[in-house]
């Protein structure tokens, strides 16, 4: 398993956190995805072997958290909140502009990996609705166009600094 | 009712109103399956950790009323105990009998309840019953029968999911009938120690599936397909070959090992198509091994002796018993019955010596142990050998090396594989009974051809001296007569006022006379389950088994190994 | 004289003068608390806590104190605190302002909370989607521990406990107990069966564990501080406390507000500013999306038969429950006349459909059910008959599952149909492709 020495150090001082090992399933899979963008079944091995646990264990886990992904996330995660608070705001009229917009499909990775974007599931923002989660970021009331134009413009300005370090 | 309590342990629980007495925390399934009645289930089950997920056995619950404000019993107007029943149906599975409970597993709630969780099942399942294996043994069937719809309201796209997985070189999967009651997940985790099943994906979508690369190929892993009881897993052994409703099941014992396991042989006009587990509590619970399964295979094995490869009959055997110089060989694979002929036999012929041949293994610590033979004890018991078997007959080379045995007789055991070579096989004169030809059986002077243990009925004294009995299958070859048919001709002709042992019930009126170890026992009161006997006149001896499922080695054993 | 908050957990959090930083709390006099918390016995904390009222804000309203003393503390085993941050009850997002604004009064509520029980390792299990939130909480904690406020003998004291924080990876079933017990415990969150596995005998690891929502561990900082009797007095009998109720949908000024008990006209009005121009309530969902929706228009009757309006419901648990629907989160959704109440429930089926965790029968085939009839209705393809086979379909989830969740597809189902029939009728019978107020791929397929 090739990770960097960083993740490798948190993976240690996060396991002996718990009384039980098997219980740091989920955050080696945080630090991995964090760092891989998705998680492999080598990951998912690696992990099993590290908690001493088996691989069917881990992968049970990875399928049924929506975050973790078994196919590679693009540079920039755009997530777009389409519960009933924000659906009713003008959430799916927002998404329609961030497809074309980014030229993403929604629910789709673009091509070159700059960009996935997405539908989630309420995001715990309602009140400031819609809203948009950009990696680990929230951008709020989304349907005034003002607001729009710098979250596009961050998240153009990731997806060209991840090319750049590829 | 307190005053009975303290009389047997018991507690009285009251099932739709009708008063049932149980040890306290009995199972509500079971409890009320003791009773003759059923309550719906899927993902219950006895020898499984509870999870509680199909809620098919939902039901009603209520417990005698308590004042909240005193803790004084409320009372009805006749005085009885006021039952509070819970607004929420409960799982029977997970509700586990307390005194005064009283449960509905009848009313109009109840049977709602089933008939939602009915029809959610059947929304995504498929309608492929007439080319489904399950059919005929399939829950959701049955269930379906009485609390299905008879049509579906579900208009909607079904979930499509994967079909025709191998998940093992045995068990094939297809998810789209998969309910999700995890027996199977369970059963790999909890039973076999294997932890290769599990669910990938959420809600609706949720996949049984075996992780990418690995296998289902434990030694147990048909216990799933018996344990499904949707058609979601089946036998690729059994797949396609036969509707069940046709098979007839005769109770067996696996040959596999002193375990003993019970089954159940299904046959259908005289070909068996497979080998099942049948419940045990105080042996196999309710599994048993892959490779217990396939033994019937032996029925049909080309090396198999039929009544045309024999050589020889019975009266060329005579001579031979006169002999002084014989020796007899029995195997541990042999029936009590047919052990204590063969034991008379070598005794009223002065046999110079008996052997058993030991056939070690190593056991899996859960249903096949160290001993292949399933029978030494009834050797044992018998009184053919006093000490536990060797493998290798080394005496018995010696025997012939010195002239002391001229002839041998040979049951089901080939000599040379436990030792004796060619050359002194050659020296002797050999007489062969067996269901397979080997070299002993080329080296014969006579080779009598006799059944497989499917194809007679008798007893096997297992591991934990308990006395177990199978059944009669299917017919024997065609013109091979029944082992105790054999030795009793041959015991009459030694000794003409024998009498008729050819039947195991026969056997039994002798063995229940003769040996104290079976007094009190007949063949034909045996309960199924088997009777345990009482074995501590051979606890000297260390028995070669180790700790499977529902045995310990006695400590004096665990020590001599140590 | 206008209704107005009263804000006792948020009062610095939206100040100028405040940050997440421990200097910021402890300015303003945090962990004062825990000082004294230490200098009492356990049991007399549990008992205050007990005596003060205080309910579960998470979603049940379960009295905090009756929870803790629940708790098998002659196991000899170790008894574990939980946070349960998992806010994801369509609506809600107090936890998130608790978390991000002041990280360390929920800390030091946790703290208090910890030595109340003998707890020495405690959790907080906060959601994927605020990993902001989770590094506040991070630094908070590593703050608190270089001040002796977590960790090893803290405060001299001689107690020790510490605080992990544990990430979710989206899944709402985690909200709930015992799928949120298991999760920790690194497995899928299938919540379990009750009995035999009450937490607070057989929780995490199968041990004792107590799990509280950030909003009611912020309160027994508050209990602590201002002594039973005081704190009794905020709110009324049974709903002690301010409540942070999340407002959103269709008003004039949604957001977050902590106030004592109030009507509904109060609270719509006078604090969050009314509908929006030219519009009219239709409604509110007022405990999160699983919640049973309270119609404007509607007469409700109490247990007493006392009849009352919309405006009249009190904004509390009591008053909720009389009103016949639950507090639940307190995570207010506002509907108004633009709102096409079948879209409406076609968007919180496919919330609750994508949520179900899948283990149990009526759950897992219903929700998904519901969300594909829904949609159908929503897209030019309704029956007549859908109407009624959603309302029984429904009927046949609720009170029959594991967990509660299965009321959350059950709840909105129903109480939809039973207030706004006609509107649904409606649309059964012009068989039409509505879209009024969505766009049409709000409804998934």
């Amino acid at each position: 398993m090739n990770l960097s020495a960083e993740t490798l150090e948190k993976i240690e001082t996060t396991i002996p956190k718990y009384p039980e090992k098997r219980s740091a399933v989920m955050p080696l899979l945080h630090f991995v995805q964090s760092e891989q963008k998705y998680i492999s079944n080598e990951a998912i091995e690696w992990i099993a072997e590290k908690l001493e646990i088996e691989p069917i264990n881990v992968l049970e886990v990875v399928t049924f958290f929506p975050y973790y992904r078994q196919e590679k996330l693009g540079t920039v995660h755009v997530r777009v909140c389409r519960t009933l608070s924000c659906a009713l705001m003008g959430a799916y009229k927002l998404g329609d502009e961030l497809e074309k917009a980014l030229d993403c499909k929604m629910g789709h990775t673009k091509e070159d990996g700059s960009v996935t974007l997405e539908y989630g599931e309420c995001l715990a923002a309602c009140g400031t609705g819609p809203v948009v989660l950009v990696d680990e970021d929230l951008y709020e009331k989304l349907n005034q166009t003002e607001a729009v134009g710098p979250m596009l413009e961050e998240i153009k300005k990731r997806a060209q600094a991840g090319a750049a370090t590829e | 009712m307190s005053e009975d309590q303290k009389d047997d342990g018991l507690i009285s629980v009251f099932v739709d109103d009708k008063e049932v007495r149980c040890k306290p925390g009995t199972n509500l399934v079971d409890l009320v399956a003791s009773v003759g009645e059923e309550i719906p289930h899927y993902c219950y089950h006895p020898k499984l950790s509870v999870s509680g997920n199909c809620r098919m056995c939902l039901i009603e619950l209520g417990m005698p009323g308590r004042d909240r404000n005193t803790g004084e019993p409320m009372l009805n107007e006749d005085g009885t105990p006021k039952i509070m029943f819970f607004p929420n149906p409960a799982i029977a599975c997970g509700t586990k009998a307390g005194p005064g409970m009283h449960i509905r597993t009848k009313s109009e709630m109840v049977k709602r309840c089933r008939e939602g969780v009915m029809e959610f099942l059947l929304i995504n399942h498929p309608l492929d019953c007439p080319i489904c294996d399950q059919a005929g043994e399939c829950k959701l069937q049955e269930f379906s029968t009485d609390y299905g719809k008879g049509y579906s309201r579900f208009v909607e796209q079904k979930v499509v999911k994967p079909k025709r997985t191998v998940l093992g070189p045995r068990v094939m999967l297809d998810d789209e009938r998969c309910v999700l009651c995890s027996r199977c997940i369970r059963f790999s985790k909890e039973v076999a120690n294997d932890d290769v099943l599990g669910f990938v994906d959420r809600g609706s979508y949720s996949t049984l599936t075996c992780y990418p690369g690995k296998q289902l190929e434990n030694n147990y892993s048909l216990n799933t397909v018996d344990i499904c009881p949707v058609g979601a897993l089946t036998s690729r052994d059994f797949r396609f070959k036969m509707r069940v409703w046709f098979l007839k099941e005769t109770p067996s014992i696996c040959t596999e090992s002193s375990v003993g396991v019970n089954t159940l042989v299904s046959s259908r006009e005289g070909k068996i198509y497979r080998i099942t587990p049948r419940r045990n509590d105080e042996v196999n619970d309710t599994w048993m091994s892959d490779s217990g399964r396939v033994i019937y295979k032996e029925v049909e094995d080309e090396n198999r002796l039929s009544s045309d490869s024999s050589s020889g009959d019975l009266a060329q055997i005579h001579k031979y018993l006169e002999s002084e110089k014989i020796a007899y060989v029995g195997s541990g694979s042999s029936s009590v019955e047919e052990l204590y002929l063969y034991n008379r036999l070598s005794r009223t012929t002065r046999s110079v010596a008996n052997y058993l041949v030991a056939h070690t293994q190593e056991g899996d610590e859960l249903l096949i142990s160290n001993d292949a033979n399933p029978n030494t004890r009834g050797a044992l018991s018998v009184g053919l050998i006093e000490s536990l078997p060797e493998d290798q007959l080394s005496d018995l080379g010696s025997k012939i090396d010195a002239g002391d045995v001229d002839t041998l007789v040979a049951y089901n055991e080939d000599l040379t594989a436990a030792g004796i070579t060619a050359e002194q096989l050659a020296k002797v004169d050999v007489i062969y009974f067996g269901t397979n030809s080997n070299a002993t059986s080329e080296a014969a002077a006579v080779v009598i051809p006799t059944l497989t243990v499917f194809e007679k009925d008798g007893t096997f004294i297992n591991q934990q001296f308990r006395l177990q009995k199978f059944l009669q299958a299917i017919p024997g070859l065609s013109g091979v007569a029944d082992d105790l048919e054999t030795f009793s001709q041959l015991l009459n002709h030694v000794e003409p006022d024998t009498g008729d042992l050819s039947s195991v019930q026969a056997v039994w009126a002798e063995l229940s006379s003769e040996i104290s170890l079976f007094e009190g026992q007949s063949f034909a009161a045996l309960s199924p389950e088997g009777v345990a006997l009482d074995g501590s006149t051979f606890k000297h001896l260390p028995f070669c088994e180790g700790k499977t499922l529902h045995y310990e080695p006695a400590a004096e054993t665990v020590e001599a190994e140590a | 004289m206008a209704a107005v908050e009263r804000k006792i957990l948020l009062k610095h959090a939206d100040e100028d003068y405040y940050s997440p930083s421990i200097d910021s709390y402890l300015e303003q006099g945090g962990y004062e608390g825990l000082k004294k918390a230490l200098a009492e016995k356990p049991e007399d904390l549990r008992e205050a806590v007990k005596d003060s009222g205080l309910r579960g804000r998470g979603g049940a309203g379960f009295s905090c104190g009756i929870k803790w003393s629940l708790v098998d503390r002659k196991s000899g085993k170790p008894i574990y605190l939980i946070c349960n941050c998992d806010e994801s009850e369509p609506g809600t997002f107090k936890d998130r302002q608790l978390v991000h604004k002041d990280p360390h009064q929920l800390i030091e509520g946790m703290m208090i909370s910890a030595f109340a029980n003998d707890v020495a390792l405690a959790f907080i299990y906060i959601r994927e989607e605020m990993p902001l939130g989770a590094k506040i909480l991070e630094k908070a904690i590593e703050e608190a521990r270089a001040k002796n406020l977590v960790g090893e003998n803290i405060l001299g004291s001689g107690y020790s406990c510490d605080i992990v924080v544990h990430r979710g990876a989206g899944a709402y079933i985690c909200g709930e107990e015992t799928g949120l017990i298991e999760s920790m415990e690194g497995k899928r969150p299938y919540p379990r069966i009750k009995p035999p596995f009450f937490p607070a005998v057989l929780g995490l690891y199968q041990c004792p564990t107590i799990v509280n929502n950030v909003e009611t561990l912020c309160n027994v900082v508050h209990v602590v501080n201002m002594g039973v009797e005081e704190y009794t007095k905020i709110g009324r009998h049974g709903n002690t406390g301010t409540r942070i109720w999340c407002v959103s949908g269709m008003v004039k000024n949604p957001g977050y507000y902590e106030i004592e008990p109030m009507t509904m006209k109060e609270f719509l009005y006078d604090v969050c500013g009314g509908p929006l121009p030219g519009r009219k309530f239709k409604g509110c969902i007022p405990g999160g999306g699983s919640m049973k929706i309270l119609g404007a228009e509607e007469t409700y009757t109490d247990r007493e038969g006392k009849s009352f309006s919309f405006d009249e419901i009190i904004v509390d648990y009591d008053g909720i429950a009389a009103a016949g629907s639950m507090s639940g989160s307190s995570g207010m959704m506002i509907l108004d006349d633009s709102t096409d109440i079948v879209e409406a429930l076609a968007n919180i089926t496919a919330f609750y459909a994508h949520e179900s965790c899948g283990q149990c029968t009526p759950c897992r085939e219903g929700s998904l059910w519901t969300k594909k009839i829904t949609a159908r209705m929503c897209t030019g393809g309704a029956r007549p008959q859908d109407v009624d086979l959603l309302y029984d379909m429904a009927g046949n989830i609720g009170g029959r599952t594991v967990c509660p969740m299965g009321y959350s597809t059950t709840w909105p189902v129903q109480s939809y149909i039973e207030k706004f029939r006609d509107e649904f009728d409606s649309k059964a019978q012009a068989n039409e492709c509505g879209m009024k107020s969505f766009d049409e791929r709000l409804i998934e397929k």
